[in-house]
């Protein structure tokens, strides 16, 4: 379990982290999503304790990080900047991690087994692929059989297959009890993995939901109508208290599953429809509505902004 | 417990990068080479020599003539243990192994000054005994008053020179600006502070210049030195503890 607790982190006068809360449960993949500069790599730091926060503090199955005795057995990451020396084979990397926390020469060889890089062991990791380099952080990461891992942006270089293999991956270590957080800017790589999603923007909490929650309230359906007689079908939608909204090239856009009904209406009026179809909003386009909202919110005012019950937004704007 | 699994770890970091091997037999060849060609020219010399040249000619520091350019590689062995952790990111990988920064510090410097220690004093000792041999009948023997001192000082004065490094290295972090400061420091404005009269006083404590004092066995005449043997190596050795104090306080503060 990772608890954040009014996390800060303040570079002069730039808020990079700004009182996050949040707690991260074992047994489920939680998503860690937002837009890149979002403050996702400083919060990841921040949990191993390589930056130090402004203000409050990060707990990891209740203590600080500097006060676990040997790390690696507690929590592995994954960090998205590549963290070792291109010198170095890929096993002598592993091996001189799990000497420094008492990890047995052997699980250098499993790891190495579990990420597929065994055949490469005795190379140098400077001549590794962007894939190869992932692969390796992964290794890093589940040296010391650890109870939480922390996977920051894991997809990024690596091909379909690699793709599929880590998502399999991290299920697979959920699945088995563990505490997995893993962070991306791209909300369709969340909807495949995460059970379990925490959005930040700015430095903020955006929200903290589970994935069906936000599924749920996120698959916005409407109804695309596009006529000639624009301006009478206005009119008769109107007449029948149904607000239709403009969503440029001359189409109409109508909230909700309505198609039948409006096809029956137009019928009744004599209207000719070039488009009648219903939509269905993707979780992308609100994960960006919800982001942009953040971005708003900061360029108007510095006011504490409520948390808020994410879901209300598109149905404001 | 923590402590002996870092210094394993690090033992296995530096074993495991080739700028170990070759900054430290750079070190070893450099010094002994250079010793061995200045101390032939030497003997060669010695005939032409004033009777005052004569009087302070000192055939141990003869021999170590070659550490004012091997130290030079010691200063990058130095530099590059500790800056290669930053410049490759490895240091973010290192302290959420190790985040008691303290610990993961001085093992490592634990254990990149035990291979210095070794590397230096055997170094010394071969430079001693070859530039010796290089000086025929002028030659000094181990011995003689002083000799054995200043041999054992000579691969400490190496060692330091390491020490000193990394904890400028720590400071600095980056391996390009901590040889931009280590370089030009022992090779220019050491020398240069310690040639004009007007700051020949301040160069005098300076940690390269207190420090060699350890491998001189005879003064030059009219020496005035105000202090040691002991007492130079000791002034090196309050700038190494300095150097390292500095990268201890930045590492504990700062973001990694």
């Amino acid at each position: 379990m990772i608890e954040l607790e009014g996390l800060t982190k303040r570079y002069g006068e730039k808020v990079a982290v700004n009182n996050l809360t949040f707690t991260v449960r074992p047994g489920i993949v939680t998503g860690f999503l937002g837009p890149n500069g979002a403050g996702k790599s400083t919060t990841m730091r921040m949990v191993l304790g390589l930056d130090r926060p402004t203000a409050g503090d990060v707990r990891i199955d209740g203590r600080r990080y500097d006060q676990l005795k040997d790390p690696l057995k507690y929590i592995g990451a994954l960090l998205e900047a590549k963290a070792w020396h291109g010198g170095r084979s890929a096993y002598n990397h592993l091996l001189c991690l799990a000497q420094s926390n008492g990890i047995p020469t052997t699980r250098v060889r499993e790891v190495l087994d579990t990420v597929g890089l065994t055949a490469v062991a005795k190379k140098k990791t400077k001549g590794f692929s962007m894939g190869m380099g992932q692969r390796l952080g992964i290794a890093a990461a589940l040296l010391g059989d650890p109870r939480i891992l922390m996977f920051d942006e894991p997809v990024n270089g690596l091909d379909p297959e690699g793709i599929h293999w880590i998502r399999t991956l991290m299920k697979s270590l959920a699945a088995q009890g563990r505490t997995v957080f893993v962070s991306s800017h791209l909300m369709s790589e969340m909807a495949l993995t995460a059970d379990h999603l925490v959005v930040i923007g700015q430095g903020r909490l955006l929200a903290d939901t589970s994935m069906a929650d936000f599924i749920e309230r996120n698959s916005r359906s409407y109804v695309r109508i596009r006529s000639p007689q624009r301006e009478r079908l206005l009119d008769v939608l109107h007449r029948a208290g149904i607000t239709a909204v403009e969503s440029g090239n001359g189409a109409l856009e109508v909230d909700g599953g309505k198609a039948e009904h409006i096809g029956e209406l137009a019928a009744r009026h004599q209207l000719v429809l070039h488009e009648l179809s219903p939509q269905q909003a993707s979780l992308e386009e609100a994960f960006m509505r919800l982001t942009a909202e953040s971005v708003e919110y900061h360029a108007h005012s510095d006011a504490p902004v409520p948390r808020q019950q994410w879901g209300d937004d598109w149905k404001r704007s | 417990m923590a402590a002996a699994q870092v210094v394993r770890s690090e033992w296995t970091k530096i074993r495991s990068v080739a700028s170990t091997v070759w900054t430290l037999s750079l070190a070893v060849v450099v010094t002994i080479a250079l010793g061995m060609l200045i101390s032939a020219l030497s003997r060669s010399e010695f005939d032409g020599m004033s009777a005052r040249d004569r009087l302070s000619f000192d055939p141990t520091f003869i021999s170590f003539a070659g550490m004012s350019l091997g130290q030079l590689a010691m200063v990058v062995f130095g530099v590059l243990v500790v800056s290669n952790e930053y410049s490759t990111g490895m240091i973010r990988a290192s302290l959420a192994a190790v985040p008691q920064r303290g610990t993961f510090l001085f093992g490592k410097l634990a254990v990149a000054t035990a291979l210095a220690l070794v590397v230096s004093l055997a170094t010394s000792f071969a430079a001693f005994f070859l530039g010796q041999a290089m000086l025929g009948e002028h030659r000094a023997s181990l011995g003689d008053d002083g000799v054995l001192r200043a041999v054992i000082g000579g691969g400490l004065y190496m060692t330091l020179i390491a020490v000193f490094s990394m904890g400028v290295a720590t400071m600095l972090r980056s391996p390009m600006l901590s040889l931009g400061v280590l370089v030009p420091f022992f090779f220019l404005i050491s020398s240069i502070l310690g040639y004009v009269e007007a700051t020949k006083e301040v160069g005098r404590f300076l940690p390269d210049q207190a420090g060699s004092r350890i491998m001189q066995v005879v003064p030059p005449v009219g020496d005035d030195t105000p202090y040691g043997p002991w007492g130079g190596l000791g002034i090196m050795v309050l700038w190494v503890i300095a150097a390292l104090l500095g990268g201890y306080v930045l590492l504990k503060r700062r973001d990694a």
